[in-house]
């Protein structure tokens, strides 16, 4: 997924001279062609995320389109202050590409991973967040940020995920994709959970229960339309997600159905609030918390079976 | 090299004048009267005579960028921005008053302000940034940045001359407005930076220390640029904080004051009248 969005800039590069890659001190060999072609527009600027950001201003207020790569929790905790108020307020076009989202750097511990990222970055006005689900996707997605006037935060998961998207659904910023209609219930995730929770669904439909799955790849702004019409069809809504449950889509689906009045009962499969203590991969971390593909469609029968989504909530805070 | 600031010599009628439009923002009864009074003859001289702007057209592409990293001594660039008629002197009265345009710290929507900032540490990275857009388009525009001796305490401001040096930006000036306080009290006891001329030079930096007062000296400083082809410049200007209120200089209770009542403004215009 990160191969796909570099090489997705490197592409905007070749045909935009506004655009440019900075990175912070990535790995060796990253974008070698772009560095060859196009070395005035390639920088690689040290361990010093503060003033990489600050820098991506100064060239965004000049009309440059910068890409900046470098891991997520080093966007999103280490330089926030940089992120709110040199891209933020000043609503400038900077994209931030963020290798490692939800719990993809396991095995190097809780330093790296990032689970509370979206929250981080949804709650910065102007911020635009995107978790695509898989590599096609993430190009498109790159291709859709070019003339987007507001910064972003993408969402990188680990490669080599499973490819659920379709060049026939497009990738419009602030818009769902309904992957899947079912009778029954709704899950809406967003990245690489949507994959899993496709199968969850297929899980399920084994089980007699219909599930709609809906793939939410712009966490904001917020396809609240989507949002409202999944849970209005429905009797039980679902929101999966590689993330906190604070603050994250969860929160953010709670947030739409609150406001907008639609009382059907939600369900939050989410990380909890805690640093993970283990080690091990993305998959074995995500199912020691419950979020494999089996475990989600065990949790949502659950729910469904008793029409109350607390059931499952209250127990999975142990 | 060490240069003091001067304490003794008057301030010219100019100085005066734009220290007097400084007061006339205090209306709302606050304001960072010690940090903007220290640093007026560096945005004076800088507008009057160095910088290559147009009040009409503040966004024209091929300006020089001026931000004040120091945002807090916004009253110091407002008065100079006014008095170039980047905005009406009337401004200034309803500084900090509700539905303003002048708020506490420098806005980029302020015409003739490039950058908002107010949190320290943002000034430097983005003018980095800003000189290495201007040399990419091949254009002569040039960079400047005031940043207060507290502010650089933040990190941020080393790593971005980390990459000023890397980048050979001579089109990029970092103006220390070395005023001797931060808002607890002296620097050399809150965060002593000395040697900052070394530490500068030790970045790559060619580097000029100066009374921050002298008018004719900063004239030279910046006309000499750049002082080294392929360096950044770094500008040490050795001010006072609270320049030209005479109990309010190197009083750290002037960093920034609330409730200023009518009276004290008073006093305050009478004190400048008497340098």
């Amino acid at each position: 997924m990160r191969q796909s969005a570099l090489n997705a800039v490197y592409d905007l590069a070749k045909r935009d001279p506004r655009v440019l890659f900075i990175g912070s001190d990535l790995g060796a060999g990253v974008l070698a062609k772009m560095k060859a072609e196009m070395p005035d527009r390639f920088l690689m600027e040290g361990v010093s995320e503060a003033a990489i950001i600050g820098m991506s201003a100064g060239l965004a207020m000049d009309g440059f389109i910068p890409y900046f790569n470098t891991i997520a929790t080093f966007i999103t905790r280490r330089c926030f202050e940089q992120v709110a108020v040199d891209l933020c307020l000043h609503d400038l076009p900077v994209r931030l590409l963020a290798s490692g989202g939800g719990a993809v750097y396991a095995p190097l511990g809780p330093t790296h991973m990032a689970l509370e990222d979206i929250a981080i970055m949804r709650a910065l006005p102007n911020m635009t967040v995107i978790c695509p689900a898989d590599a096609p996707e993430m190009t498109r997605a790159i291709e859709a940020t070019l003339e987007w006037p507001h910064p972003v935060y993408v969402r990188f998961g680990k490669g080599g995920d499973p490819v659920i998207s379709a060049p026939e659904n497009g990738f419009t910023l602030g818009k769902a994709i309904t992957m899947r209609r079912g009778r029954h219930l709704a899950i809406i995730s967003t990245g690489v959970m949507t994959s899993r929770c496709l199968d969850a669904a297929k899980e399920l439909a084994d089980a007699g229960v219909d599930a709609s799955v809906v793939h939410l790849h712009t966490i904001k702004p917020l396809d609240e339309r989507a949002i409202c019409e999944a849970a209005s069809g429905h009797e039980l809504v679902v929101t999966v997600e590689e993330h906190s449950r604070i603050g994250g889509l969860g929160s953010a689906v709670a947030e739409v159905l609150t406001d907008s009045g639609i009382r059907t009962p939600l369900l939050r499969l989410a990380f909890p609030d805690a640093f993970i203590g283990t080690y091990g991969s993305q998959d074995s971390v995500l199912e020691s918390v419950g979020l494999q593909p089996p475990q989600i469609a065990a949790s949502i029968r659950k729910a469904f079976e008793r029409r109350d989504a607390s059931a499952v909530t209250l127990s999975s805070r142990g | 090299m060490t240069v003091a600031a001067t304490t003794g010599t008057p301030l010219d009628e100019r100085s005066k004048y734009l220290r007097s439009l400084i007061i006339d923002g205090l209306s709302a009864g606050r304001g960072h009267v010690g940090s903007s009074l220290s640093l007026v003859e560096i945005v004076r001289v800088l507008y009057d005579d160095v910088l290559n702007v147009r009040p009409g057209e503040p966004k024209w592409p091929e300006r020089d960028r001026f931000i004040l990293s120091k945002g807090h001594g916004c009253l110091a660039q407002f008065a100079v921005l006014a008095d170039h008629g980047f905005f009406p002197k009337e401004e200034l009265k309803s500084f900090c008053h509700s539905g303003a345009l002048l708020g506490g710290h420098v806005d980029a929507h302020v015409p003739g302000v490039e950058a908002s900032t107010g949190a320290l540490g943002h000034g430097l990275p983005i003018g980095v940034g800003a000189a290495i857009a201007a040399r990419m388009r091949g254009r002569s525009s040039r960079v400047f940045v005031v940043m207060g001796d507290g502010e650089l305490n933040e990190g941020s401001i080393w790593e971005a001359a980390l990459a000023a040096s890397k980048h050979k930006l001579d089109n990029l000036t970092a103006i220390v407005d070395y005023n001797q306080l931060q808002s607890y009290g002296r620097v050399d006891e809150v965060m002593p930076l000395e040697p900052l001329a070394d530490k500068w030079r030790a970045f790559g930096f060619a580097v000029r220390e100066i009374d921050g007062h002298n008018v004719a000296a900063l004239r030279a400083t910046f006309a000499a640029l750049p002082f080294e082809a392929g360096k950044p410049n770094a500008v040490i200007a050795h001010t006072l904080k609270g320049r030209g209120i005479s109990y309010a200089e190197l009083n750290a209770d002037w960093h920034h004051k609330s409730s200023i009542k009518p009276d004290v403004i008073a006093q305050l215009r009478e004190a400048l009248e008497q340098n």
